[in-house]
């Protein structure tokens, strides 16, 4: 009798914990209101402040543009680009697209999957998403500003090498057959990306 | 941002001078991709904020400052959990430079900072699947020790 209602609630925290989470910070935060001297709650609700407005304006334009790059660039392209057959000729590509982008890893994740669903060769997907962390640049102009050119140039230098091989070992280490949940959906229908691994008791 | 918004709302204008229909799918699936995955980005982005307000500056400066091993994989572990945005993540790392860290503990702190995300991880898995996830991170984080390695061979 006892295991039923357990598994029930696993099941919803699993599927929950995001809004618990961000109630969490919020409740926090209406509490600092109250009492002023509660630093903790004031702190964490600005520092969620400040993430969802980074959200808010990075986002939304990204997606439109990983919508419009899935409808109207044909698949032949990528595929000539950045697939299979590609080889290292794709990396300055996607070191090219990667570079001119701004905002945290998880913006990089949608187009990522855009690419791979036109075609990429996953060895090119990691290569763009370690791009992406490793050398965008507005995040280089402040690097420059604060650590010093030297310091930007060494660390820029060698994580190209490094992360293209850490992108080929990647694609050997996945099964041949490997295609990310996020692909597997039919692309129109569906919510968005449907259900996720997440549902099956992870956390 | 300005920018990413113009260049998106030039091309927005041009698919839509070409094209209607298609561009009226186009954005329905990014508006979808986009509602699809803001609960677990609320998520990850409230627990990013508790941990971020829970460690202090004044708590890495005194954990990352010295020199020897200890540091190091403090950085490599601080860095890897953490999501620091880039306005606060560079002075904070030139700050530890003037305490005393060094560079392969800066190189360690900032290449895990960006290539490793242990918090973001339930989003990247959304996408990737856990296993693809886990994987990439476990292979960044080994980059990040090499890319550190080589900063202290290059500049010391």
């Amino acid at each position: 009798m006892n295991g039923l209602p357990v598994r029930k609630m696993r099941k919803a925290m699993g599927k929950y914990w995001p809004w618990f989470l961000f109630a969490v910070v919020v409740a926090l935060w209406a509490y600092s209101l109250l009492h002023a001297d509660f630093d903790f709650g004031r702190k964490a609700g600005e520092n969620l402040g400040s993430f969802l407005v980074e959200m808010a304006s990075v986002l939304p334009p990204m997606f439109l543009l990983v919508g419009l790059f899935e409808i109207w660039v044909p698949r032949k392209v990528i595929e000539r680009y950045a697939g299979l057959r590609s080889g290292m000729r794709a990396v300055p590509w996607m070191i090219l697209l990667a570079t001119v982008q701004a905002g945290p890893l998880y913006v990089a994740f949608p187009v990522a999957i855009g690419l791979w669903r036109k075609g990429c060769a996953p060895r090119n997907v990691f290569i763009y998403l370690g791009a992406f962390s490793a050398m965008k640049i507005p995040m280089l102009t402040f690097e420059v500003a604060f650590l010093g050119w030297q310091f930007s140039l060494a660390r820029t230098l060698i994580s190209v090498p490094v992360f293209v091989a850490l992108a080929v070992v990647m694609e050997r280490l996945l099964p041949g057959n490997f295609r990310p949940p996020a692909l597997k959906e039919p692309s129109n229908g569906g919510d968005g990306l449907g259900s996720s691994s997440l549902e099956e008791g992870n956390f | 941002m300005i920018s990413l918004w113009i260049i998106t709302g030039v091309v927005l204008l041009v698919s839509l001078a070409a094209d209607r229909r298609k561009t009226q799918a186009a954005v329905f699936k990014g508006l979808k991709m986009f509602v699809g995955v803001i609960p677990i980005l609320l998520g990850v982005l409230a627990a990013v904020s508790l941990v971020l307000t829970a460690v202090t500056p004044r708590m890495l400066e005194r954990i990352l400052s010295g020199t020897g091993l200890l540091p190091f994989f403090s950085a490599l572990g601080v860095g890897s959990i953490a999501l620091i945005p880039g306005f606060i993540a560079y002075p904070l790392a030139a700050l530890l430079r003037q305490n005393g860290a060094s560079v392969p503990v800066l190189a360690a702190f900032i290449t895990s900072l960006m290539m490793v995300g242990v918090l973001t991880l339930p989003l990247e898995a959304r996408y990737f699947g856990w296993r693809a996830a886990l994987l990439r991170n476990g292979l960044a984080l080994c980059g990040a020790v090499v890319v550190a390695g080589g900063m202290a061979w290059v500049l010391q």
